[in-house]
């Protein structure tokens, strides 16, 4: 209760009063607001900082998670259960020996895996080699691998039109190919080309299936530019001389039986592959097993280098930025400080100043992590354009990335803000 | 009688203030006993560091005394914390600048809205409030124009207008005609007049004989002491 001046009587009366409680979260937004419109450049310079922070952060984020989301893709489309034999020591880590030098894998190789049938699916050699199709008046170069018939298993891969190649054309290196559908489209219009003979290399070669469309993997390779044809077709007819051995079977793809762990088949392989090579206990493989799920791991580790980058540019940013908001609300302080005084005078209470300052700090950021987000929004998908991989902008990052730009700026506002609350509303009032 | 006629709404028992200055102590008020009723008009003056600031300042509730005893309203301000200043500021006191103080950029209804951001009251009431405030000065026609469309005498209004918003006890007014001519300044005195008239205690600092005229009672102060306090007339009862 306070006695006040009734104007009309000319004397005192008792008026109830309620408290005064600080001001209205509302009133210090519009002083913010207006304080930031009434310097516009200036705010915008200052968020600048937050802008390329934030933005960096939502672009590097994105990428890490489109990366993450591919991998998972990839594993999935690949198969957590296809292992990759090939001959040489380790390709991760390990001494890598001459490629020359190394025992080549083999038929027998191939057949004594896929004895191992309660564990392995399916199994089958691969070389490859580049060569040109002659189709009509066309030529396409492209790449023909020599596979087995359970090559298509391992690649979880249907043939679509026509039919796969048998046991006995694999045997036999019959001169029949599966094409893939860029193939068909190069050299046949799209036009069905079952029966239709190619020539490779002179070898007059007859088109018996079309192979399920992949796309491009993660390495930018279209699956679809392919011709797969029988390992022996493409040993004896199309890269003769090209191995060491007669019977090589280059590399070894093996699917593994999905209710198994693959890890325990692949120790089961690497055992079996050593002692048919003969290796000595501690002697090192002269051959690499290794499992798809690791593989593009390791290929995404770049993405991944490349996203970790990103962030560390994005916290330096954020930092300068906030040092920015520092900076320019401590000018904002020094500016406004009649105005400050003003406002203890007539009743501002210290924290009411230090919330009006905060509220402004926190608009800064929010302003400035809004254009940022909007500018990582556009920068992700230009970076996706330009470098042509994955990406994935959730919500969450868009969510969290403006929530970090208003942490920064209540963080670096916090002590200009407490100065101004601290100013003395005497010396406040008097500065010129 | 009711107990808030009876008790002084300024009252100074040997109010001191000192200031630190280096090595030295400055003392800028010594040992001052006022005491100022409510309905008073008085004028403070005296040269510069005579202590008239300080002593504004300390009646003005933005500086604590270092010894004795200052009541505002029977509050007594050398015990109370920031907080309790300040709202103390908000709803007994008015400040009136010699430099009008005026928010830029901000048009006079805002600026007369100012102490009220500080108060719980409804944005409706705040509104009447201050509307009412202006047109009390004569300002009614320019409640939407910003300081820099207004003159020294009509902001100085607006300021007066912002003073009288949360309906104070006192008025505290330091060299409020300072900054304007003689024609002006009597206008603002005048309006001064009639407030008063209305009840409303005014506390002025000048260092003009002829605007300290208007006042009913003029207090001198010197090295930090009252000279002189005399009264002009009788007070009205």
């Amino acid at each position: 209760m306070s006695a006040v001046i009734d104007p009309k009587q000319g004397q005192l009366a008792i008026e109830e009063r309620p408290a005064a409680v600080g001001v209205q979260l509302s009133a210090s937004l519009a002083i913010a607001l207006k304080a930031i419109r009434t310097n516009s450049v200036r705010s915008f310079l200052t968020m600048l900082g937050i802008i390329i922070g934030i933005g960096a952060a939502i672009v590097s984020v994105s990428i890490s998670q489109g990366a993450g989301q591919q991998l998972q893709e990839q594993i999935q489309a690949f198969g957590t259960h296809v292992l990759q034999v090939r001959p040489g020591s380790s390709f991760f880590g390990g001494r890598r020996q001459g490629a020359g030098t190394a025992r080549p894998l083999t038929d027998r190789d191939v057949e004594a895996i896929a004895e191992l049938s309660d564990q392995v699916e399916a199994v089958s050699g691969r070389i490859q080699s580049n060569v040109t199709l002659v189709a009509g008046g066309r030529n396409w170069p492209t790449q023909v691998q020599g596979v087995g018939p359970d090559f298509a298993i391992t690649q979880s891969r249907e043939v679509i039109e026509g039919r796969n190649f048998s046991e006995g054309e694999a045997r036999s290196g019959a001169t029949v190919a599966l094409v893939g559908q860029t193939v068909v489209n190069e050299l046949f219009d799209g036009i069905d080309p079952i029966g239709t003979r190619i020539r490779i290399n002179r070898t007059p070669v007859t088109i018996i299936g079309v192979l399920e469309e992949k796309g491009a993997n993660n390495f930018g390779q279209d699956q679809d530019d392919v011709i797969w044809m029988p390992l022996e077709a493409v040993r004896s007819r199309i890269s003769r001389g090209a191995g060491s051995v007669p019977d090589n079977a280059g590399t070894i793809t093996i699917k593994v039986w999905d209710d198994l762990d693959v890890l325990d088949v692949q120790a089961e392989i690497e055992d079996l592959l050593r002692l048919r090579r003969n290796l000595r206990p501690g002697a090192e493989d002269d051959f690499a097993v290794f499992n798809f799920a690791e593989f593009i791991r390791a290929r995404n580790e770049t993405q991944a280098l490349l996203g970790f980058l990103l962030a560390a540019f994005s916290a330096t940013s954020l930092v300068v930025g906030g040092i920015g908001i520092m900076n320019i609300m401590l000018v904002s302080v020094t500016e406004r400080t009649r105005e400050i005084g003003l406002r203890r005078a007539v009743g501002a209470r210290r924290r009411d100043v230090l919330t009006q300052f905060l509220v402004e700090a926190t608009v800064l950021g929010l302003i400035g992590g809004i254009i940022g987000m909007l500018a990582g929004v556009g920068g992700t998908y230009l970076a996706s354009h330009l470098g042509e991989f994955p990406v994935l902008i959730s919500p969450w990052t868009l969510a969290g990335a403006v929530g970090i730009a208003v942490f920064i700026a209540v963080f670096f506002g916090y002590y200009p803000a407490r100065r101004a609350s601290r100013l003395d509303p005497i010396e406040a009032l008097r500065f010129e | 009688m009711d107990m808030a006629t009876e008790q002084a709404l300024v009252d100074c028992v040997g109010l001191s203030k000192d200031y630190i200055m280096g090595d030295n102590v400055i003392h800028a008020l010594r040992e001052v006993h006022v005491s100022i009723q409510r309905g008073e008009f008085v004028a403070i003056m005296g040269p510069s560091g005579s202590g008239k600031s300080t002593f504004m300042n300390l009646v003005g509730a933005l500086d604590t005394p270092t010894a004795g005893t200052l009541k505002i309203a029977g509050q007594d301000i050398g015990r109370m914390s920031s907080d309790a200043l300040a709202r103390l500021r908000n709803e007994t006191l008015g400040f009136v600048f010699q430099q009008f103080m005026l928010l830029a950029k901000t048009d006079a209804i805002d600026n007369v809205k100012l102490p009220l951001m500080y108060t719980r009251m409804d944005a409706a009431e705040k509104d009447r409030r201050a509307r009412a405030a202006l047109e009390r000065v004569g300002l009614g026609q320019r409640m939407d124009h910003r300081p820099s469309q207004l003159s020294g005498g009509q902001q100085q209004r607006v300021a007066i207008a912002r003073a009288l918003v949360n309906q104070p006890q006192m008025i505290l007014a330091d060299e409020p005609t300072g900054a304007l001519d003689t024609v002006t300044a009597a206008e603002i005195m005048a309006l001064l007049e009639d407030l008063n008239d209305e009840g409303v205690t005014i506390v002025l600092v000048t260092h003009e004989e002829e605007i300290a005229e208007h006042a009913r009672r003029i207090i001198r102060f010197r090295d930090g002491r009252i000279i002189e306090d005399s009264r002009r007339e009788a007070q009205a009862a």
